[in-house]
Parts: C-alpha cells; sequence; structure tokens
C-alpha cells in the first residue's frame, strides 16, 4: 500500500460506505437501507422474561387421565366400588375396595392405560387393593418440553394480533420465554394479554350441593368451588358469586376454531362469540341434548363468567361468552381465545419497562454528553497538536461516523451505555494519535526531517497500537458474549470503537501526513 | 504545547516504596469495607426487586411518597431522590420482586393522591431472584472469561513466548475445570484462578505478564473499594464499567512495557531502575494525555448522562485514574521486586 491514490481510494470506499448505511437513519428517504435500531431503553417499550410452569402441564395432564380413568370404569360399570384420585400432583391413586372385581379391573386397565407406570400395589386385609401410578420419566420430559414450545408459539400468536411492531419473542434455556416489546405503550394491557392462561372449560353445575356449604370448608368429592367475580362500572364494587361445579371438564377451548366481539343488542353490551370446530361442536351438541334444564358453567381460567340453564339441544357448534366486558376486555379476550390457551400458566420472572419520554430523554442527554465531550476533546487535540490535532479531529470524526455505518450495516442495537461506549471511546480513540504524535516528536527532537520522522513514528507505534486495543477487544467481545441487553449494546459500539479507531488512526491520518509531505512538499511539521 | 518537556526524569521508581503503601493501604480498606459491609451492595439486576422511577410535575416529600406506598403495602425498602434536582425524580425500591396485576396503576394512583401532584411512571424493572442469581453468575463468568483470555495473551504476547502461555492457558483451564467439579461458588472459582494464575506466572518466568495481571487486580479492587466505601450499588452497568477498565489498565501498562523493553535492549548495561524510570518519563506525556482526554469525556457522561448512566460513568472516572497511576506505580515495580529475587536466588 505504498502507493498515495491506491489509499487514497480505499479510504474513500470506507467512508463513502460509511455514509450510505447512514443516510436511512438521518432521513429514510435518501436512501432506503435499514435505520439504526435502537434499544429498549431508548424508543421506550417493554422487555419480559416468563417461565413457563410445565410442573403444571404435567398436573393437568395427570388430571386428565384420571378423569378418563374413571369414565372408561364408568363404561364398564365398574365405578362403583374404585376411588381414583390424583394426588401428590403427579400420581393416580385408585382404591379397590373388597378386592371386587379386581381382575376384570385388571384387564381394563391394562388394555387402556397400559402405558402409566406402577409405582406400588399393596393389598390390605380386607382384601382393598391400592395402586399408585405415574406418568413414565420420559414421557414426562415430553410433556414438558412440548408445554414450553406450545407456550411460545401461542404467545407469538397473541402478540401477533396485538399489534406490536417488530417484537422479539425467543426461547431461552428450557422453560423461559424472552419477549422485547418495543414501543408498547399500554404496558399492563400487553401483559395480561402474555401471561393469561385463557384455559376455557365447559363445566357442568353441581346443583345439589349448596356452594354456601362448600365455602365452609365442605366441598363435595368430585366438584370444586369456583368463583364468578363482578365488579359495577359504576359503583366500583366487586362481588364474589360462589359457584359450585363439578371437576370433570366437558368440553375445552381446544376445539375452538374461531372467536370475535359482538354487541348484545339488547343491553348495548359487548360479548365473545365463539365457534366450535367439527369435532367440538359433535361434543356441545352432545352435552347440551344430555342436560337439557341443567345449568352449564363458562369458566375461564378457573373463574365462572356465566352458568346459563341449557334450554334445549344446541347444535350448530356456536356459543357466547357475556359477563360485563369493556370494549377492550372483550377485544383482548377474543384474541387470547383465537390464539389459544397456554398449555401451562406463566410466571413473570423479569420485567423491565421504560417509558417513551424516558427513552427520548436518554437519547437527548446521551447525545449532548457525547457532543460536549466531542468538542472538548477536540479543542484540547487542537491546542495541543495544532495542525496535527486538526487531522487527529479529522479521524476522530470519521471514527464516530464508521460507528455509526457499523451499527447500521450490521444491524445492532443502540443502546443508553451503547452511546457510552461511543463516547469512551472518543477520548480512547485519540490514544493511538496521541502515541503516534508523541513518537513522531521524539524522532524529531532526534533531529529526523519531518518525512522520515513520521515513519519511524508509524512504524514503531503500530505494534503498541495494536497490542493495547486488543486487550479493550478482549474485554469488550467478552461482554458481548455474556451482557444481556442493554450492556450488549456498550459492548457493541465498544468493539467497534476499537476497531475503526485502528483503521482511522494507522491508516487514514497516515493517508493525510504522507499527502502533506509527498504532495504538497510541506517542510516543516505542526505537530 | 507539551506537559513534559523532553528529557526529564522525575523519580517515579525512587519513590515506589510511597507508590507500594499507598497501594496496600487502599486495598486493605477495600478489604475492611467489603468485610464491615458484607460483601458489594447488589442493585435489582443481581439481588432481585423492583425499583420504579417516578417523575412528578412539581417537588415532592419523600416522606410523602413513602407513606402513600405504606398504604398500599408493596413492602418498600427505600426511597431516594434522583437525577437532577429540578426534574423531581424519584427511585423506589422494594427488595420483593413484584409487579403484579395493575401494579404501576396502583402506584401512580396512591402517589397522586398522597403528594397531590401528577405522577409519572417513567421505568418499571423487577428482577425476580431466579434470574438475579442467573445474571450474578453470568456477570462472574464474564470476568473470569476476560481475565483468561487476557492473561493468555499478553503471557503470549510481552514475552514472545506462546509455548509458555500454552502452558498458562491449559493448566488454568484444567485447574479451573476440575474445581468446578466440586460445585464450588464463582467467587471463589475466581479468586482461584488468580492465585493460579499468579502461580503459574511465577514458576514460568512471565514477569511483563505478571506485573500486568497484578496491575489490573489492584485497579479492578480499589474500584470496587470505592464503591463499596461509598455504599454505591453493583449493577450489569458497573460490571460493564469494571470489565473496560481491566481494558484500559492493561493498555496503559502494555505501553509501558513495550517502552520498557525498547530501552532494556537499546541501554542494557544501566541498571533496571534507570531503564524502567526512563521509561516511564518518556511515555508520560502520552500517558497523561490519553488519561486526559478519557477523563475529559467521562466526566462529561457523569455530568450531564443523567441518572441511569450516572454509575457507570463514576466507575469509569475512578478506573481511568487509578488505572494510570497504577501503570506508573504498580505494574513496573513488579519487574524490580523480580530481579531483586532473582539475584538473592543467585
Amino acid at each position: 500500500m505504498k502507493n498515495l491514490s491506491q489509499r487514497l481510494v480505499i479510504v474513500l470506499a470506507v467512508v463513502i460506505a460509511a455514509i450510505i448505511y447512514i443516510l436511512p437513519t438521518a432521513n429514510p428517504k435518501l436512501w432506503p437501507h435499514k435505520k439504526i435500531n435502537l434499544g429498549l431503553d431508548l424508543q421506550g417499550g417493554m422487555h419480559l422474561v416468563l417461565e413457563v410452569d410445565t410442573e403444571k402441564a404435567v398436573e393437568s395432564t395427570v388430571e386428565n387421565i384420571t378423569q378418563e380413568i374413571r369414565s372408561v370404569l364408568k363404561e364398564e360399570h365398574m365405578g362403583r366400588n374404585i376411588v381414583i384420585e390424583r394426588v401428590e400432583n403427579t400420581r393416580i391413586s385408585i382404591k379397590i375396595k373388597n378386592g371386587d372385581n379386581i381382575d376384570a379391573f385388571d384387564k381394563v386397565f391394562d388394555r387402556e392405560f397400559a402405558d402409566l407406570r406402577m409405582l406400588s400395589r399393596t393389598t390390605e386385609n380386607d382384601g382393598t387393593v391400592n395402586l399408585m401410578m405415574d406418568i413414565p420419566d420420559k414421557e414426562t420430559e415430553r410433556i414438558k418440553k412440548s408445554a414450553s414450545e406450545q407456550a411460545l408459539e401461542t404467545i407469538r400468536n397473541r402478540i401477533d394480533q396485538f399489534g406490536v411492531s417488530e417484537p422479539d419473542i425467543r426461547r431461552q434455556g428450557e422453560r423461559r420465554i424472552l419477549i422485547q416489546l418495543p414501543g408498547v405503550k399500554d404496558t399492563r394491557r400487553a401483559k395480561d394479554l402474555i401471561g393469561k392462561t385463557a384455559l376455557l372449560e365447559f363445566k357442568l353445575l353441581d346443583e345439589i350441593n349448596d356452594p354456601a356449604e362448600a365455602e365452609k370448608g365442605k366441598v363435595p368429592r368430585g366438584t370444586e368451588l369456583l368463583y364468578q367475580v363482578k365488579e359495577d362500572r359504576d359503583t366500583r364494587r366487586v362481588t364474589k358469586i360462589p359457584f359450585l361445579v363439578k371437576k370433570r371438564s366437558l368440553l375445552t377451548g381446544a376445539y375452538l376454531t374461531d372467536a370475535k366481539v359482538e354487541i348484545d343488542s339488547q343491553y348495548n353490551e359487548p360479548y365473545v362469540s365463539i365457534k366450535f370446530d367439527k369435532k367440538g361442536a359433535r361434543i356441545f351438541g352432545k352435552i347440551t341434548e344430555e342436560n337439557v334444564k341443567k345449568r352449564l358453567a363458562i369458566v375461564l381460567d378457573k373463574k365462572v363468567y356465566s352458568a346459563p340453564m341449557i334450554q334445549e339441544k344446541i347444535p350448530g357448534g356456536e356459543a357466547r361468552i357475556t359477563g360485563s366486558f369493556s370494549d377492550q376486555e372483550a377485544r383482548d379476550l377474543a384474541i387470547v381465545l383465537r390464539a389459544g390457551a397456554l398449555p401451562a400458566p406463566v410466571n413473570i420472572l423479569e420485567e423491565r419497562t421504560v417509558g417513551p419520554s424516558l427513552g427520548s430523554d436518554s437519547i437527548r442527554k446521551g447525545l449532548m454528553s457525547m457532543c460536549v465531550g466531542f468538542v472538548l476533546v477536540i479543542f484540547f487535540m487542537i491546542i495541543y497538536y495544532k495542525l496535527s490535532g486538526v487531522i487527529a479531529d479529522l479521524a476522530l470524526f470519521l471514527n464516530i461516523l464508521l460507528i455509526a455505518a457499523g451499527l447500521a450495516g450490521f444491524q445492532a442495537t443502540l443502546t443508553l451505555p451503547g452511546i457510552a461506549g461511543i463516547i469512551l471511546t472518543i477520548g480512547m480513540a485519540v490514544d493511538a494519535n496521541v502515541l503516534i504524535f508523541e513518537r513522531v516528536r521524539e524522532e524529531m527532537n532526534l533531529g529526523k526531517t519531518p518525512h522520515a520522522a513520521v515513519n519511524a513514528g508509524y512504524d514503531r507505534a503500530t505494534l503498541t497500537i495494536l497490542d493495547a486495543n486488543v486487550t479493550t477487544l478482549i474485554a469488550a467481545l467478552v461482554l458481548f458474549q455474556f451482557g444481556t441487553g442493554p450492556i450488549k449494546g456498550f459492548a457493541v459500539t465498544l468493539s467497534l470503537g476499537v476497531i475503526a479507531s485502528l483503521f482511522t488512526a494507522l491508516i487514514i491520518t497516515r493517508l493525510v501526513f504522507d499527502y502533506l509531505l509527498l504532495k504538497r512538499k510541506m517542510k516543516t511539521l505542526s505537530i | 504545547m507539551q506537559f513534559i518537556k523532553p528529557g526529564i526524569n522525575i523519580d517515579f521508581i525512587g519513590k515506589r516504596k510511597i507508590g507500594f503503601y499507598l497501594s496496600v493501604i487502599m486495598i486493605l480498606i477495600t478489604i475492611a469495607s467489603l468485610v464491615i459491609q458484607k460483601g458489594p451492595r447488589y442493585g435489582i439486576d443481581f439481588a432481585g426487586g423492583t425499583v420504579v422511577q417516578v417523575k412528578f410535575s412539581s417537588p415532592a416529600k419523600i416522606k410523602d411518597i413513602k407513606s402513600a406506598l405504606k398504604r398500599i403495602d408493596i413492602g418498600i425498602s427505600s426511597v431516594q431522590s434522583f437525577g437532577e434536582e429540578k426534574d423531581y425524580e424519584y427511585l423506589i425500591r422494594t427488595e420483593e420482586a413484584v409487579t403484579g396485576e395493575g401494579f404501576s396503576q396502583k402506584v401512580e394512583k396512591a402517589l397522586k393522591n398522597a403528594t397531590g401532584n401528577g405522577a409519572e411512571i417513567r421505568r418499571i424493572e423487577m428482577v425476580g431472584p431466579k434470574v438475579g442469581k442467573d445474571l450474578r453468575e453470568k456477570a462472574l463468568k464474564a470476568m473470569f472469561y476476560a481475565l483468561l483470555f487476557i492473561t493468555v495473551y499478553i503471557s503470549g504476547r510481552f514475552e514472545s513466548e506462546w509455548v509458555k502461555s500454552g502452558i498458562m492457558a491449559t493448566g488454568l483451564i484444567f485447574c479451573v475445570y476440575s474445581l468446578s467439579g466440586f460445585d464450588v461458588s464463582i467467587p471463589f472459582l475466581i479468586t482461584a484462578a488468580l492465585v493460579i494464575t499468579l502461580t503459574l506466572f511465577w514458576f514460568l518466568k512471565l514477569k511483563y505478564a505478571m506485573g500486568a495481571i497484578v496491575a489490573l487486580i489492584h485497579d479492578v479492587t480499589i474500584t470496587v473499594g470505592i464503591f463499596s466505601i461509598l455504599d454505591k450499588e453493583f449493577s450489569l452497568a458497573i460490571v460493564a464499567a469494571l470489565l473496560t477498565i481491566i481494558g484500559y489498565s492493561l493498555n496503559d501498562t502494555i505501553i509501558v512495557f513495550d517502552r520498557i523493553r525498547e530501552n532494556l535492549k537499546k541501554y542494557h548495561k544501566n541498571p533496571l531502575e534507570m531503564t524502567l524510570n526512563k521509561s516511564i518519563n518518556e511515555t508520560l506525556n502520552r500517558t497523561l494525555l490519553t488519561s486526559l482526554t478519557t477523563l475529559i469525556v467521562v466526566v462529561t457522561l457523569f455530568l450531564l448522562g443523567g441518572g441511569i448512566i450516572h454509575d457507570f460513568a463514576f466507575a469509569m472516572i475512578i478506573g481511568v485514574a487509578v488505572g494510570t497511576y497504577s501503570s506508573i506505580y504498580v505494574a513496573s515495580p513488579i519487574l524490580l521486586t523480580w530481579q531483586a529475587y532473582e539475584r538473592r536466588k543467585q
């Protein structure tokens, strides 16, 4: 790279490419490439880390199997002396009294539930047989894995329908989901929408026992106590009405094909109308046919929404969920029902929300400190090194240009610590030129000509500069690997700054010096 | 313009005892402070908890804010004013990780009622205990790996002995790997790694690398100490600052060492003290200048960058100052100590 014009072409090409990458950020109309991404801390938004409670998915699978065993035994007319219960969260206990028809039971059980793992089998003195079983470990793992996968998919669906531009949703480790929602204003709504399990169930009411009795602690076997929560729109009074419902759910939201908001013409209140697929419609028809004049509770996430009396068979597979919804509540309910239920509840492990006003404040303050720092350093360099200081300042300016271009080119995210990284680079990047200039001064003190001094200065300082920058680069890269969110932004700008400063100090300023000393035949060096 | 006239010869090395005592005292204070405070004070990134940043439209009293929050029962632990005074911003912190349904609305309403002026919640950060623990491990791991890579690089580069540096790396990885099998905590792992590193340096006679690493430990320890004495919090940003300080401190040390090696070749008849002092003096202009420009920008950031970046900038100010000092008074004297030891052996 001896040739001056060759180097000039390379430098110009780099600078022009950098400008092209920055143009869209300055004004999107000038060039169609992408803008520099701003982090959540600068543009406002929400960062969430959720954990899928996969243990609950296993529990609900076990609960379903328990129900299934009950209904199979009922069909075989063996239900009377057999008590089946889910115990210790994920185990099934079966008690067969007096050892009645134990052979028949074994036969049915081996046929229908061969994939359950038998943990223990004891026979008491009176002939009662106790069985304890659970799901094999491999199957448990599969359930857990598919629960977190499905949760991710469902949440992605919900967010898509909620309408966030450029959300970032990804799995983190086995059970965690990382969600970044830039620019979200109504964070409460977004959180509700994401975190709701949205398990819709249809259950029959226990109309024999009194829910008031159950509230005192006597909940009959096979039923559970659920509440309907009503809030009066005007007085804001919350009332809770107890309902005693059968544990077994006859139909769930899994069979839904559609859910949409409609307005009740009579009360002018929004409700959510739901539509089942073919199989769901058949089940729904059968339920309503068999239970005419009984009350069917519509339960969402263990809350009763309504419990209307079935008047006649409903064949079309359509139903409506009423409750005193606001328009938005109804709309969000429709979204979560359409996107489907989460296979297990999710817990929020980490939440970081930044309001848009704080974001713009941060940008303003960050840019302000950057400009002030930049101007101070520029003046300082000119005072200290005169003309050579101006050359170093040019390098510094190009340095910032290259960092910005790098951010746009790699589609990296600029965060507040990232801006701090640029500011730090402004202070540290002049180091390379300081090293060179100090060397040049020393060489000139030894009596060398400006040109020889510049050559010697660059040659001797290059290796030192490389060494010194590699260590900062190592620290930045490690930080990039381990850092999260905003800190990653710092690592990015710091790394870009180090690389850019090598280029500007070793190549660009050298080019300027060579041009001045060789082409313009400058005899003295202002340094 | 020039700070230091050429040919100047300040006797840094002659006064190395003062530097030595100063460093030892600062490190002892750091350790004492950490022991008294029972370790560094972790921010919510590492300890878990909730931070809410509120901005009022007119001045509000901390007392009012506290009593308002008491009423909604969120287990408050502290309220402090944040950023510039004219912004009327406050930071509310709870030890528990709470952001249940409608948390922010509840807080906003309570604050409005109690102080009688508009309150805007500008930022909520909630970190659960599990994530806090993860982040703590991640941060320590980052420190560890940075140390590992830098050790390998400088032992290879300074001494031009990549074979020894390879031995270093393998030894270090092996020791740490077998230690981690015993399920030890990461702070212990890092301390162990440091001890192993220094021992290996000693036996492999990598004196420059040893000087650099000692200087770097010195800088990070003192920065941590000052944070501990001022009871400032450790967050992810501070870890980033510490890593940057590591990079910066090494940068300074490398430049002085490069000059020392160059001068050792040139004036190999001179006593080591003289060469060291000459090298420090020759690079003094550069050391001061770069530290000054870096200080200019970090002080600007400290003054104008706003509350969120404040502590980060503060850590950098300390780090740059201590790093400059250590490249003169810590890294180079180690070389002398080494020589004294070798002589005694002969």
